[in-house]
């Protein structure tokens, strides 16, 4: 065969591939969201927020669920931004370059991509029982702290990302103007770098609202309305896992209805991260 | 009349500042060193108890069988435990996941940052970014109710009839098992499939990252875009490939949700590539609330195993994508 042809030929078989794998990905992915989509829309109604989770065929909806899951992921926030954006600032601003920081940054990497059922083992081995912290029982407090564990990386990593973006001009006409470090960074640093926080607030809450693994064994569940932390506390990704392992059809769908809720969560949170930080280049 | 009446105010908030911030960086460190430690404290009574058996025993062989054979007990009722089968099945996995992930991925990166128009490119990115944020319980579930009853249908039950004619060939014997679509094989396909956008994502990255006149000087010479990825590319940034297979790698060893609900959950050597099993991770999760004294300690050396395993793929992934300069 001529060898032209054969280039050509070959180039030809390459890019075919690539496009049948890329094929393949989409058609796997639109299978997984359109089951979501249609098993998940026919279990939507207002039920869904108006009524706890039931037993198998009565009537029920998600309420405890979605409650929970919004307070421990709110608390899980407001400690991961806290520490993660003061643990950020200091990998960028201050520490960043002496040992120490280096030794901080890699563990937090390693922290980012730890299994998150081991937070969850952790956080239960502590707050659950088997130390001397130990409630003795689960909680929504133990679930929060597991979530928080797996969203401060993400915080810290973006925020010092975020801050090392920011020019240095900034920084030194802050000091020219004799302000002191701290109110350089706040009035100057992080209201630059605003939008790019919350970009890592929103990325962190993504990755946490779908968790399962480190509920587990920390707020494990609950079949009634609880508002208070302290008690085992029910969230939508372990409706998910514990309905979907039922036999029962009723309860299947509710998973489903869970799992549209989640996704969209996430989905939604995804898509507004993106757009705050889409001119800020936000390191992800 | 002098000009100094008081002495200069000291200003405390940029060392509180500093000590604060630094004891969050250092809160980090602390959790850490705490997980380790924990996992090591929670695991020793196990460990010590099963000594070297706890990863590798062996056991007499049935008339009749091979030369070596392996117990892979795991007993809550007479405390018998053993890592064996849940590390073989989490190794598995992952690389039969890694096996069809690995080459779509690249493809994929190869297709948006090479062939694909501009304006097709940006939102196929996206939407392969956002698919990576999907939690793993979703695919899970995707797995348990749609993919799992289909491949018993329409894949393993066939295979089976198929092998049932010829019961000592190879293929009798890798496809060995309960039509259920309950297995190492199905758990792979999930793994594979949620791996994959993350992986075409860091892939995606990695190409762009290489400069343009690279790619426009192949092309001046004169090579097709396939020898262009081939010869130049792919060569350019070799190691931060092998990261990125690392990394993947490391996603797939510690998923849990979205294995647990497939995998079958025996405790068992798997015999096929049909057969039930378990990983590490679906093992501590399915059994961790209800575990209590020497159980919940064998479940705690799970995780440590898990710990390290995920630590040693991902130190090198890290180490192999800085050394890439890009």
């Amino acid at each position: 065969m001529d060898r032209a042809l054969r280039r050509k030929l070959a180039n030809y078989v390459f890019i075919g591939l690539c496009l049948l794998g890329t094929g393949i990905a989409l058609l796997s992915l639109a299978l997984i969201l359109w089951s979501l989509f249609t098993q998940g829309f026919g279990g939507l109604n207002l039920h869904l927020f108006t009524m706890d989770t039931p037993a198998a065929g009565s009537e029920g909806g998600l309420r405890n669920a979605i409650v929970g899951s919004v307070l421990m992921c709110g608390v899980a926030m407001i400690i991961a931004i806290v520490v993660g954006i003061l643990a950020g600032t200091w990998l960028a601003e201050i520490g960043g370059d002496t040992p120490y920081g280096h030794a901080v940054r890699f563990l937090n990497d390693v922290l980012l991509s730890a299994p998150s059922i081991l937070i969850g083992v952790f956080v239960a081995q502590i707050l659950v029982t088997g130390s001397p912290f130990a409630l003795g029982h689960f909680s929504g407090w133990a679930g929060a702290v597991a979530l928080a564990i797996l969203a401060t990386p993400i915080v810290t990593r973006t925020t010092e990302d975020i801050l090392n973006l920011q020019p240095n001009a900034l920084r030194e006409a802050g000091m020219a103007l004799g302000a002191s470090q701290f109110t350089t960074i706040r009035t100057i640093i992080w209201k630059a770098a605003g939008a790019g926080l919350l970009t890592g607030g929103l990325l962190g809450f993504a990755r946490i609202s779908g968790e399962t693994a480190p509920l587990l064994f920390t707020a494990l569940g609950n079949q009634f309305f609880n508002a208070d932390m302290g008690q085992a506390m029910e969230s939508l990704p372990h409706v998910m896992y514990n309905f979907a392992l039922t036999p029962y059809e009723d309860l299947n769908k509710l998973a489903w209805a869970a799992a549209l809720l989640v996704a969209l969560a996430v989905l939604g949170v995804n898509i507004l991260g993106r757009w705050l930080g889409r001119d800020k280049n936000a390191g992800h | 009349m002098s000009v100094k009446t008081k002495a200069p105010r000291v200003d405390l908030t940029d060392p509180i500042f500093r000590w604060v911030s630094f004891a969050a960086a250092t809160l980090l460190l602390v959790v850490l060193a705490s997980l380790i430690g924990l996992l090591l404290v929670g695991g020793w009574p196990a460990l010590s108890k099963f000594g070297f058996d706890f990863f590798l025993k062996f056991k007499e062989c049935p008339v009749g069988q091979g030369p070596i054979c392996i117990d892979t007990p795991w007993n809550p009722v007479t405390d018998n435990y053993s890592a064996t089968a849940p590390i073989l099945g989490t190794i598995i996995t992952s690389f039969i996941a890694l096996v069809f992930a690995l080459p779509i991925a690249i493809g994929i990166a190869v297709f948006l940052t090479q062939f694909c128009p501009q304006r097709i490119a940006q939102p196929l990115s996206t939407a392969v970014e956002l698919l990576a944020g999907i939690p793993s319980i979703v695919y899970g579930m995707w797995g348990l109710f749609v993919f799992a009853p289909w491949f018993a249908k329409t894949i393993q039950t066939p295979l089976l009839i198929a092998a049932s004619q010829s019961p000592d060939s190879f293929l009798a014997k890798l496809v060995a098992g309960v039509p259920n679509g309950a297995n190492l094989f199905t758990a792979s396909i999930i793994l594979a499939i949620m791996i994959l956008p993350y992986m075409a994502a860091v892939f995606r990255e990695l190409f762009r990252s290489i400069p343009a006149q690279v790619r426009e000087a192949a092309f001046g010479v004169g090579a097709t875009p396939f020898e262009v990825v081939t010869a130049v590319i792919i060569p350019y940034v070799q190691k931060g490939m092998i990261g990125v297979v690392m990394l993947g790698l490391g996603r797939a060893l510690g998923e849990t949700m979205a294995v647990t609900f497939i995998i079958g959950n025996s405790h068992k050597f798997p015999k096929s590539l049909f057969d039930s099993s378990s990983t590490l991770a679906s093992t501590i999760a399915n059994e961790f609330a209800e575990a209590a004294d020497i159980h919940r300690s064998a479940l705690i050396a799970l995780g440590l195993v898990l710990f390290l395993i995920t630590f040693t793929v991902l130190a090198i992934a890290r180490w192999l994508l800085s050394s890439q300069r890009y």
